[in-house]
């Protein structure tokens, strides 16, 4: 804590709280874990200490997404419960020191989350971490808007297609009204666009929606766009969120999405189909 | 809308102030008023307001009130800034509750039929101004009211207004006007890509209407009961 603290006056920062980010989208199926991953490991590759909580309560993904699901012991619902300690729960990750991974339980349901234990168990994690990344269940119901709840700032991860865009759509209304901050009249939720699963080609054919068209129908600043990529697969496999495979175009890209995040300005990348060269096209893809 | 036993709708009425009743000019003033335009006051409904008349509390001086009016062809319908014992008076000799009422202050001042011989001024009904874009899922109704929406209606929005609807964006949700039964309600857009426009129960879905429209600024009124596109 008091590197922390002493990291924050070096840089002339004001001490604030931990920042509540999550990362929902209605729809399931878009990258919302993969996004949540990788988003956190690249937080904490900036220097920020970050946890990332899973809010899929009885569909626990995010352990195997980090590599971590041998690790787990208590979770989320264990502390929510009063049955074990925060730093009993959290699993500190193996590649980056100031990385931290909240698991959720495989054998309960969302109706475990219970808004004032959420509340409670997020305000202590506030004072140790700066950015508290939650993954969103899908949908719409009690688990979902939990997870959006309490949120300062919410990443919409969204495909480039008609129905993700919609669902995008109506949980971005669901923020502006259903939140903590909706509610008490703060500051509404900061809300950004990260369009992953992107694939140039298929834009050109005409089989998806180019950023433009989703940008238009959404109207909220866009953060990110992650082209498709096989190192995405690779990396959920692997157990290794993919900002850590410095090769990977989806890895650059989440890197890209982190800075944004952090208020930098990026040019955005990987919008123009790959042009293979001649020894790719003989020898296929690396 | 159709099947609701309530509905919501807005009236022009008149507002005598109570401690006007007093006074022994009000009566041929009144007289004189309505000599002069006897089928604009005829049965017009009139509301008493309360303010600094704390001493009317009692029935009877209420069902005095509603007398004196009838005398000049006035129906007494309710009272506003009331407190709660003379709205509990009011209530018994049959008159309703407008809002607002005491301890809030009036928030317009009341209307004097003595001063204006003219037909009373239509009160122009707050029109309802949303400038956030308008979600999937979100339904927005302007009760009463004319509904502005200066950013875009997504799909599987739906605006409804009593009155027209304007749309400075992209509609592409539903949007219904006159949705109280007003003929005369129109939709505006700048850009036409709607599931589906409505008038007073006409509609039209998306397939039905003119693709050469879609995607320009119109305007959609209801003609001889048929709903038309026409080109802004």
């Amino acid at each position: 804590m008091a590197v922390r603290v002493m990291v924050r006056r070096r840089k002339g920062e004001v001490f604030l709280a931990g920042k509540v980010i999550v990362l929902t989208s209605g729809k399931g199926g878009v990258g919302k874990t993969t996004s949540a991953a990788a988003i956190a490991a690249g937080l904490a590759l900036r220097g920020h200490r970050t946890v990332v909580i899973d809010f899929d309560v009885g569909l626990r993904n995010l352990d195997l997404i980090m590599g971590c699901e041998r690790r787990v012991v208590f979770d989320f619902i264990n502390v929510i419960n009063g049955d074990a300690k925060l730093n009993q729960a959290l699993i500190k990750d193996k590649r980056n020191d100031l990385l931290y991974i909240f698991p959720t339980s495989q054998t309960r349901d969302k109706d475990a989350l219970k808004r004032d234990g959420v509340e409670r168990v997020l305000e202590e994690l506030k004072e140790s971490f700066d950015y508290i990344v939650c993954d969103s269940p899908a949908g719409i119901e009690h688990g979902a808007l939990t997870a959006m709840y309490f949120a300062d700032s919410a990443i919409i991860v969204t495909n480039p297609e008609v129905s993700s865009v919609r669902d995008s759509d109506r949980i971005i209304g669901l923020l502006a009204s259903k939140s903590r901050r909706a509610e008490f009249n703060l500051e509404p939720v900061a809300v950004h666009l990260l369009l992953s699963r992107y694939s140039p080609e298929r834009v050109r054919k005409g089989e998806m929606l180019a950023v433009e068209d989703v940008k238009e129908i959404l109207s909220i600043p866009l953060l990110g766009v992650i082209p498709e990529s096989e190192s995405v697969l690779k990396a959920s496999n692997t157990g290794t969120p993919v900002v850590f495979d410095e090769e990977s175009p989806a890895g650059r890209a989440y890197l890209d999405a982190v800075a944004r995040f952090l208020g930098e300005q990026r040019e955005l990348r990987f919008l123009q189909p790959e042009r293979r060269s001649l020894f790719r096209a003989l020898f296929g893809r690396a | 809308m159709a099947g609701n036993l309530v509905q919501g709708a807005v009236f022009t009425v008149m507002v005598v102030r109570a401690g006007m009743l007093r006074d022994a000019a009000f009566e041929p003033e009144l007289a004189e008023q309505i000599r002069r335009s006897p089928r604009f006051f005829l049965n017009a409904p009139v509301v008493l307001d309360l303010k600094d008349a704390a001493e009317f509390a009692r029935e009877a001086e209420f069902a005095e009130a509603k007398e004196t009016l009838r005398r000049h062809t006035l129906t007494l319908i309710g009272v506003q800034n009331a407190t709660p014992a003379q709205l509990q008076a009011a209530a018994g000799t049959g008159l309703a509750s407008f809002a607002p009422n005491a301890p809030q202050p009036s928030r317009r001042p009341p209307r004097e039929p003595t001063q204006s011989a003219a037909p009373m001024p239509a009160a122009a009904a707050k029109t309802r101004l949303v400038t956030q874009p308008v979600r999937s899922g979100t339904q927005i109704y302007a009760r009463g009211a004319d509904l502005v929406v200066t950013a875009a209606v997504s799909p599987g929005a739906e605006i409804i207004a009593d009155g027209n609807i304007h749309v400075y964006g992209p509609l592409r949700g539903r949007a219904l006007a006159g949705a109280g039964g007003d003929v005369d309600a129109r939709i505006f857009c700048s850009r036409l890509e709607a599931e589906l426009v409505s008038i007073a129960g006409h509609y039209l879905v998306s397939e039905q209407l003119p693709p050469e429209q879609q995607g320009f600024p119109v305007q959609i009124a209801l003609v001889d009961d048929r709903l038309t596109v026409t080109r802004n």
